[in-house]
């Protein structure tokens, strides 16, 4: 085995701090004293919601409708009251509609989930099932899964990449599924695979998870899915880059993978549309990694969206030191948050819990043309032009120099000796080049 | 030698000719009027107009196209010489200034979260919609100020944007550019303001600052006709601003301002004049 792990180009390798979690097995969080679920958990339009205050619903029960093709439902995560439909802190850092209820304790399904053999399902029915379970990719943009399955007639997809990469620092939310729950992941991939007519499926993981990719090379001998040892280096995980890595090919300034035939679900949303079909169960739960210094017992935990992550802190044994930095998600690429009152949604890979220690805030200073930036960056722009025209308002420049290709990974500021938030203005140059396009 | 002289000078003497006759040919005929207004416009190319720079105005004016006082920058200066020029009446402008809605700096109103990034509002406002925690008030990161054309915008050291009374021309970028649409276009006569821009209920306000509106109605109690509070904030009826400094001395939280007796605290602009008007006013 002394061949050459696959890679991309770019990209550099921060401290894992996985070791808090890898061999930690996944437990069930106990439900909270109150649900906050709310009803903008994916990329698209939020579900609107079709329950009441004062209405009891079951485990399961549809709570917020789909809105639109890019849209998915919401479910209650336990049977139990409904308290309020109202603005509540979000990840986002808004007061986004939420539903909030009180579990019963009964924790009970209105009818039982009906489990479907996938294999005597059209495609078509397939997709729908999915949608309507509400699964959205969960390994952190949450963006709907079913969207990603409709590719144009025009664009045949023959690969399917699944994602257990896990190249945050941090998490281990994956690595504990792809090692414990891995018939799941397998009956998604079958599943996933049928609907996209997909030839070839290959699952990447990084070198840093031997046992992982040990039992999983065990359990696909003798399919057709392909175990693949990636290269230790963030962001493997990212799509475009895990497609470099994989296919060998590299998806189009402005391009989709589609327009490649590829297409790249996360092991965990693997799992959660077998939960879909073939347990006919919606998306009310996710493993998240519960880590950082901060925290007296780090955990993986397996937890009903909607759980507050104060209830997380306390599963965990409460906090060592005072709380100076909440982020959820991985440290490169998760959002930092005001309170422990945000509850989890479907994107939160993670819950990372830092002490004043722990967080390096140096002051900026001026850039010294090292180029450290340009070197690590994945999408092969120069941040530190960007981020000096984003500066001056000059977004046309900024948009010339391509910066709607930033995957926003973090690697430029990470790897910026001046500490400038190169990401941070490249996001803004982004956001601005977006709203003209709008405009326009 | 002189085969050098010969050939220089003809090749010159061929080249004059050549841009004599293209210059008739491909001349474009100007409106002289349109060089004269041009002249007459303050160059500050800000686009306030609604056309592309100063000659775009010009050019509109002299077609018809466009409002003399179209030009706040210019104010009414500029209005009486480019009716001179056109030949028309000259309309009196309505000078407007535009005025930062606040006076929660740094020292005045609490934070949400210590923010650490790009010196820019708008970015800053990306980030759980800014780091302060009243949701309308000033973050004096200072994008207005950037992109003021005519310096009128300081931010103060306790981050606070101020805008000078006679600098600004009410261009009306910095209302564009402000995220938390706390800038406002007010009449330049009117220098008594409620600077405050929460909509949040009294109690609420008073958490997070020292200096907000509480909606408490002691100031349309004392000047009835002169203030309006509506969606717990007040704000002052501009056509009846004269009597509106009456209500200054009695707002329990010092939000009314008027401009005649100096800038907020941690302001550098020296208090402007009375009458507080621009160049057109004085």
């Amino acid at each position: 085995m002394m061949r050459k792990l696959k890679t991309f180009r770019g990209g550099l390798h921060p401290p894992e701090h996985k070791e808090r979690t890898a061999r930690l097995p996944i437990e069930d969080c106990p439900l909270p004293e109150e649900l906050v679920i709310p009803l903008s958990q994916h990329i698209g339009a939020p579900a609107e919601v079709c329950v009441a205050k004062g209405d009891k619903v079951s485990r399961g029960q549809l709570i917020g409708r789909a809105r639109g093709f890019v849209s998915v439902p919401v479910h209650a995560s336990t049977s139990g009251e409904v308290l309020a439909v109202e603005p509540r802190p979000h990840p986002s850092g808004k007061w986004l509609p939420a539903v909030v209820l009180r579990p019963d304790g009964a924790d009970a399904w209105g009818e039982a989930p009906t489990p479907v053999d996938h294999r005597e399902l059209a495609p078509e029915q397939l997709r729908e099932l999915i949608r309507s379970a509400g699964v959205v990719g969960l390994g952190g943009a949450a963006f709907p899964t079913h969207v990603k399955l409709s590719p144009p007639p025009e664009k045949p997809i023959h690969t399917l990449l699944i994602n257990g990469v896990e190249c945050e620092p941090y998490l281990t939310a994956d690595h504990r599924l792809m090692l414990e729950e891995s018939a799941r992941i397998l009956t998604g991939i079958d599943i996933l695979r049928r609907v996209l007519g997909a030839r070839r499926v290959c699952i990447g993981i990084e070198a840093n998870k031997p046992d992982a990719i040990a039992h999983l090379d065990e359990v696909c001998r003798g399919t057709e899915v392909e175990v693949a040892a990636l290269a230790v280096k963030y962001p493997q995980g990212a799509e475009k880059q895990l497609i470099a890595a994989l296919v060998g090919r590299e998806v189009p300034s402005g391009g989709l993978p589609m327009d490649l035939g590829v297409v790249v679900h996360n092991v965990g949303t693997a799992a959660a549309v077998a939960d879909a079909v073939a347990q006919g169960m919606p998306l009310i739960e996710r493993v998240t990694t519960l880590t950082g210094p901060a925290l007296v017992q780090p955990k993986n935990l397996r937890v009903r969206i909607g759980t507050p992550l104060r209830h997380l802190v306390e599963v965990c044994g409460g906090l060592k030191v005072d709380l100076a930095k909440i982020i959820c998600g991985g440290p490169m690429m998760g959002a930092a948050q005001l309170s422990l009152e945000v509850p989890v949604v479907r994107g939160t890979s993670g819950v990372l819990l830092l002490g004043e220690d722990d967080k390096a805030a140096r002051a900026e200073g001026a850039c010294i043309r090292c180029g450290r930036c340009v070197r690590a960056c994945p999408s092969s722009i120069l941040p530190t032009t960007i981020a000096a025209y984003a500066r001056l308002d000059r977004f046309e420049d900024a948009e010339r120099f391509r910066a709607m290709d930033c995957i926003e990974c973090g690697c430029c500021s990470y790897s910026c000796p001046a500490a400038i938030p190169l990401v941070q203005a490249v996001r803004h140059a982004k956001a601005a080049i977006l709203a003209r396009r709008r405009k326009l | 030698m002189i085969e050098a002289v010969l050939s220089i000078g003809g090749i010159g003497l061929t080249a004059a000719v050549a841009l004599g006759l293209a210059a008739k040919k491909f001349a474009v005929e100007v409106d002289p009027r349109e060089l004269a207004v041009l002249e007459a416009l303050p160059g500050a190319n800000c686009g306030a107009c609604g056309f592309p720079g100063c000659g775009g105005f010009a050019k509109a004016l002299v077609e018809g196209k466009a409002n003399p006082n179209a030009c706040t920058p210019g104010g009414q200066g500029t209005v009486e010489k480019i009716a001179h020029i056109l030949g028309i009446a000259a309309v009196a402008a309505d000078p407007r200034v535009a005025v930062v809605l606040c006076q929660g700096d740094n020292r005045q109103a609490a934070l949400k979260y210590r923010y650490v990034g790009m010196g820019d509002c708008n970015a800053a406002q990306r980030l759980a919609e800014g780091p302060k925690q009243c949701p309308g008030g000033c973050l004096g990161l200072g994008s207005c100020a950037r992109i003021c054309p005519f310096g009128a915008i300081e931010i103060t050291d306790e981050g606070l944007a101020v805008i000078s009374r006679e600098l600004c021309t009410g261009c009306t970028k910095c209302v564009a550019a402000c995220p938390r649409n706390v800038i406002r276009m007010t009449p330049l006569s009117a220098s008594v303001h409620v600077l405050c821009n929460s909509h949040d209920k009294g109690a609420q306000v008073r958490k997070y600052c020292a200096v907000g509106c509480i909606a408490c109605h002691i100031c349309a109690k004392t000047v009835p006709g002169a203030y309006v509070i509506e969606e717990f904030l007040a704000r002052v009826i501009y056509e009846h601003h004269q009597e509106a400094g009456a209500a200054v001395e009695k707002c329990p939280t010092h939000c009314i301002r008027d401009f005649a007796r100096g800038y907020p605290p941690g302001s550098r602009f020296a208090a402007p004049t009375v009458p507080v008007g621009g160049k057109s006013a004085a």
